[in-house]
């Protein structure tokens, strides 16, 4: 297949389908999948309104999108995540600076964040309503835990993994903290600090939304979750399938302004 | 993050000063709830913490709930291991389909899917059906995704040894290509198996069904605060002894080069 491909192309020949294949198969399988989906909701096999109607969803979708509610739930689950992220990240990040600055500091406590991360965060939302309330600081503070860790585990692996050759710069040029911290190490871990972020905002995301779905009056998990509990089927198809627009889409902006492949999640 | 072996290889400083700063937080915030500065319905005694833990084991049956979580995440995991391999096998047999597709995959691997909770709930019905679900599409897209990395990069000169012996495409596959891609495969079912196990957890306390997530939900729901923080001290416990199972496993089982 790729050999034909690049032999075609040393001909200089633009023997290209109009339409190249795998473009083809996309749509296909994009179809396919709207398809079925249709015949499974028109056959009545899965109880009524599981799978609601392509036209339904559409209608939802468009419905909750006209609707100005919508947009003071949407502000207020962005107020939070964005206030999760500020938290979590900043505070992420000097703890990621320190640990990666002293040897001593990260073997001492690096090893608690390393194991304390992968650990679901959503089962601390209990305490969160203890300490914050049931209104939104409780939601920030469920995204700002979950974004700390991997914002900082990925600012002290960058920090140590910086060339030597950069630091030996700054101090030949007499730098004082500050400007090596500006100057010389941030810069130096763009990356691993823009996948930091990437993953952080990836977890802020699911742990202020979650908490949002297990208790709160407001925000866009509040709206999923009424209308679970209202059996409103299309509207949570609509919600849902905004939702992760929104989460890819801002995944994918990150990748992009850091220059970091999205696929890369390990 | 792959620095974690190191850490565990080192002299006692470490370990005394992280260790000590833990204990001396947990001794400080004892005398701060204790003069009553603190308000011991939102941070109880650590004392009392540590006094509740039997008694989650105990009366709570923590450890049923333990091995419901764990067939839970068993079955799972073999489901993850199972179909998130055999998908990853056939994008690579089929390039057309893996170039159409490997985005998306990767899409997925990145996109919040346990918000879809609430749409499993709908279709499983409130039971283990739906944990199961949950935990399987956590898990699924890292494994796929690692699965085809681990196909892609076998090394030309393996494959052209086993054309010169003349392999059919079965044994060509079995005796070169899946061995060659099992460590990077590995490194999925880490990350895949991860999520799974998190996902099953968290959807249990947020649905409140089943094992260990339940129990945590059960004692903040009787505002038992002691109760809530053994509760969840625990399931950190087992999760971490897990991670360390997950990555000693991970180790022990990866081919030597």
């Amino acid at each position: 297949m790729a050999k034909t491909e690049v032999m075609t192309m040393r001909a200089g020949k633009p023997a290209r389908p109009l339409v190249r294949p795998v473009t083809l198969l996309r749509v296909a399988l994009v179809v396919g999948l709207l398809a079925g989906w249709q015949a499974l909701s028109v056959s009545g096999l899965l109880y009524r309104d599981v799978v609601p109607s392509l036209l339904a969803i559409g209608r939802a979708l468009y419905d909750t999108l006209s609707n100005g509610h919508f947009y003071f739930h949407l502000y207020t689950t962005f107020y939070e995540i964005a206030l999760a992220m500020l938290i979590g990240g900043i505070s992420g990040l000097i703890v990621g600076l320190l640990l990666g600055a002293s040897p001593l500091l990260s073997k001492s406590f690096e090893v608690y964040l390393y194991y304390l991360g992968p650990c679901p965060k959503i089962i601390f939302f209990p305490l969160m309503l203890l300490w914050f309330g049931v209104g939104p600081g409780s939601k920030t503070a469920m995204g700002a835990i979950s974004c700390f860790f991997p914002i900082a585990l990925n600012a002290a692996g960058g920090m140590r993994e910086i060339d030597k050759i950069f630091i030996s710069v700054g101090r030949s040029f007499r730098a004082n903290t500050w400007q090596m911290v500006t100057k010389i190490y941030l810069p130096a871990m763009r990356y691993p600090i823009v996948n930091g972020i990437r993953l952080g905002l990836g977890v802020a995301l699911i742990g202020t939304l979650l908490a949002e779905t297990k208790l709160s009056n407001r925000g866009i998990g509040f709206l999923v979750i009424q209308a679970y509990d209202f059996f409103r089927m299309p509207e949570m198809y609509a919600l849902l399938i905004i939702l992760f627009v929104i989460a890819i889409g801002a995944n994918a902006l990150i990748g992009r302004l850091g220059g970091v492949e999205s696929v890369k999640r390990a | 993050m792959r620095s974690a072996p190191a850490i565990a290889r080192t002299p006692a400083l470490p370990f005394i000063l992280g260790g000590g700063a833990f204990a001396g937080f947990l001794i400080i915030l004892e005398l701060v709830v204790s003069l009553g500065l603190m308000n011991p319905f939102v941070v109880p005694l650590p004392t009392d913490v540590i006094a509740a833990l039997p008694r989650i084991v105990l009366q709570e049956h923590a450890l049923a709930r333990f091995m419901l979580t764990a067939s839970e995440a068993l079955t799972a995991g073999v489901l993850v291991c199972v179909a998130g391999i055999a998908i990853g096998a056939l994008l690579y047999r089929f390039d057309l389909l893996r170039q159409a597709t490997e985005t998306w995959v990767a899409a997925t691997a990145s996109a919040p899917t346990v918000l879809l909770y609430p749409l499993f709930l709908v279709i499983f019905g409130r039971n283990t059906a739906t944990i199961i679900a949950m935990g399987f599409v956590a898990g699924l897209a890292p494994v796929i995704l690692k699965t085809l990395e681990g196909f892609r990069t076998t090394r030309g000169v393996l494959l052209n040894v086993g054309r010169s012996f003349n392999l059919t495409p079965w044994q060509q596959f079995w005796k070169i290509l899946f061995p060659a891609a099992l460590p990077t495969i590995f490194v999925g079912l880490r990350i895949g198996l991860i999520f799974t196990l998190l996902n099953i957890v968290g959807v249990e306390f947020l649905i409140n069904f089943g094992g260990l997530g339940q129990l945590i939900n059960e004692m903040a729901d009787r505002f038992d605060v002691p109760g809530t923080y053994a509760a969840i001290l625990f399931v950190v416990l087992i999760s971490v002894l897990l991670f360390i199972l997950i990555e000693r496993l991970e180790r022990w089982l990866r081919p030597k080069s």
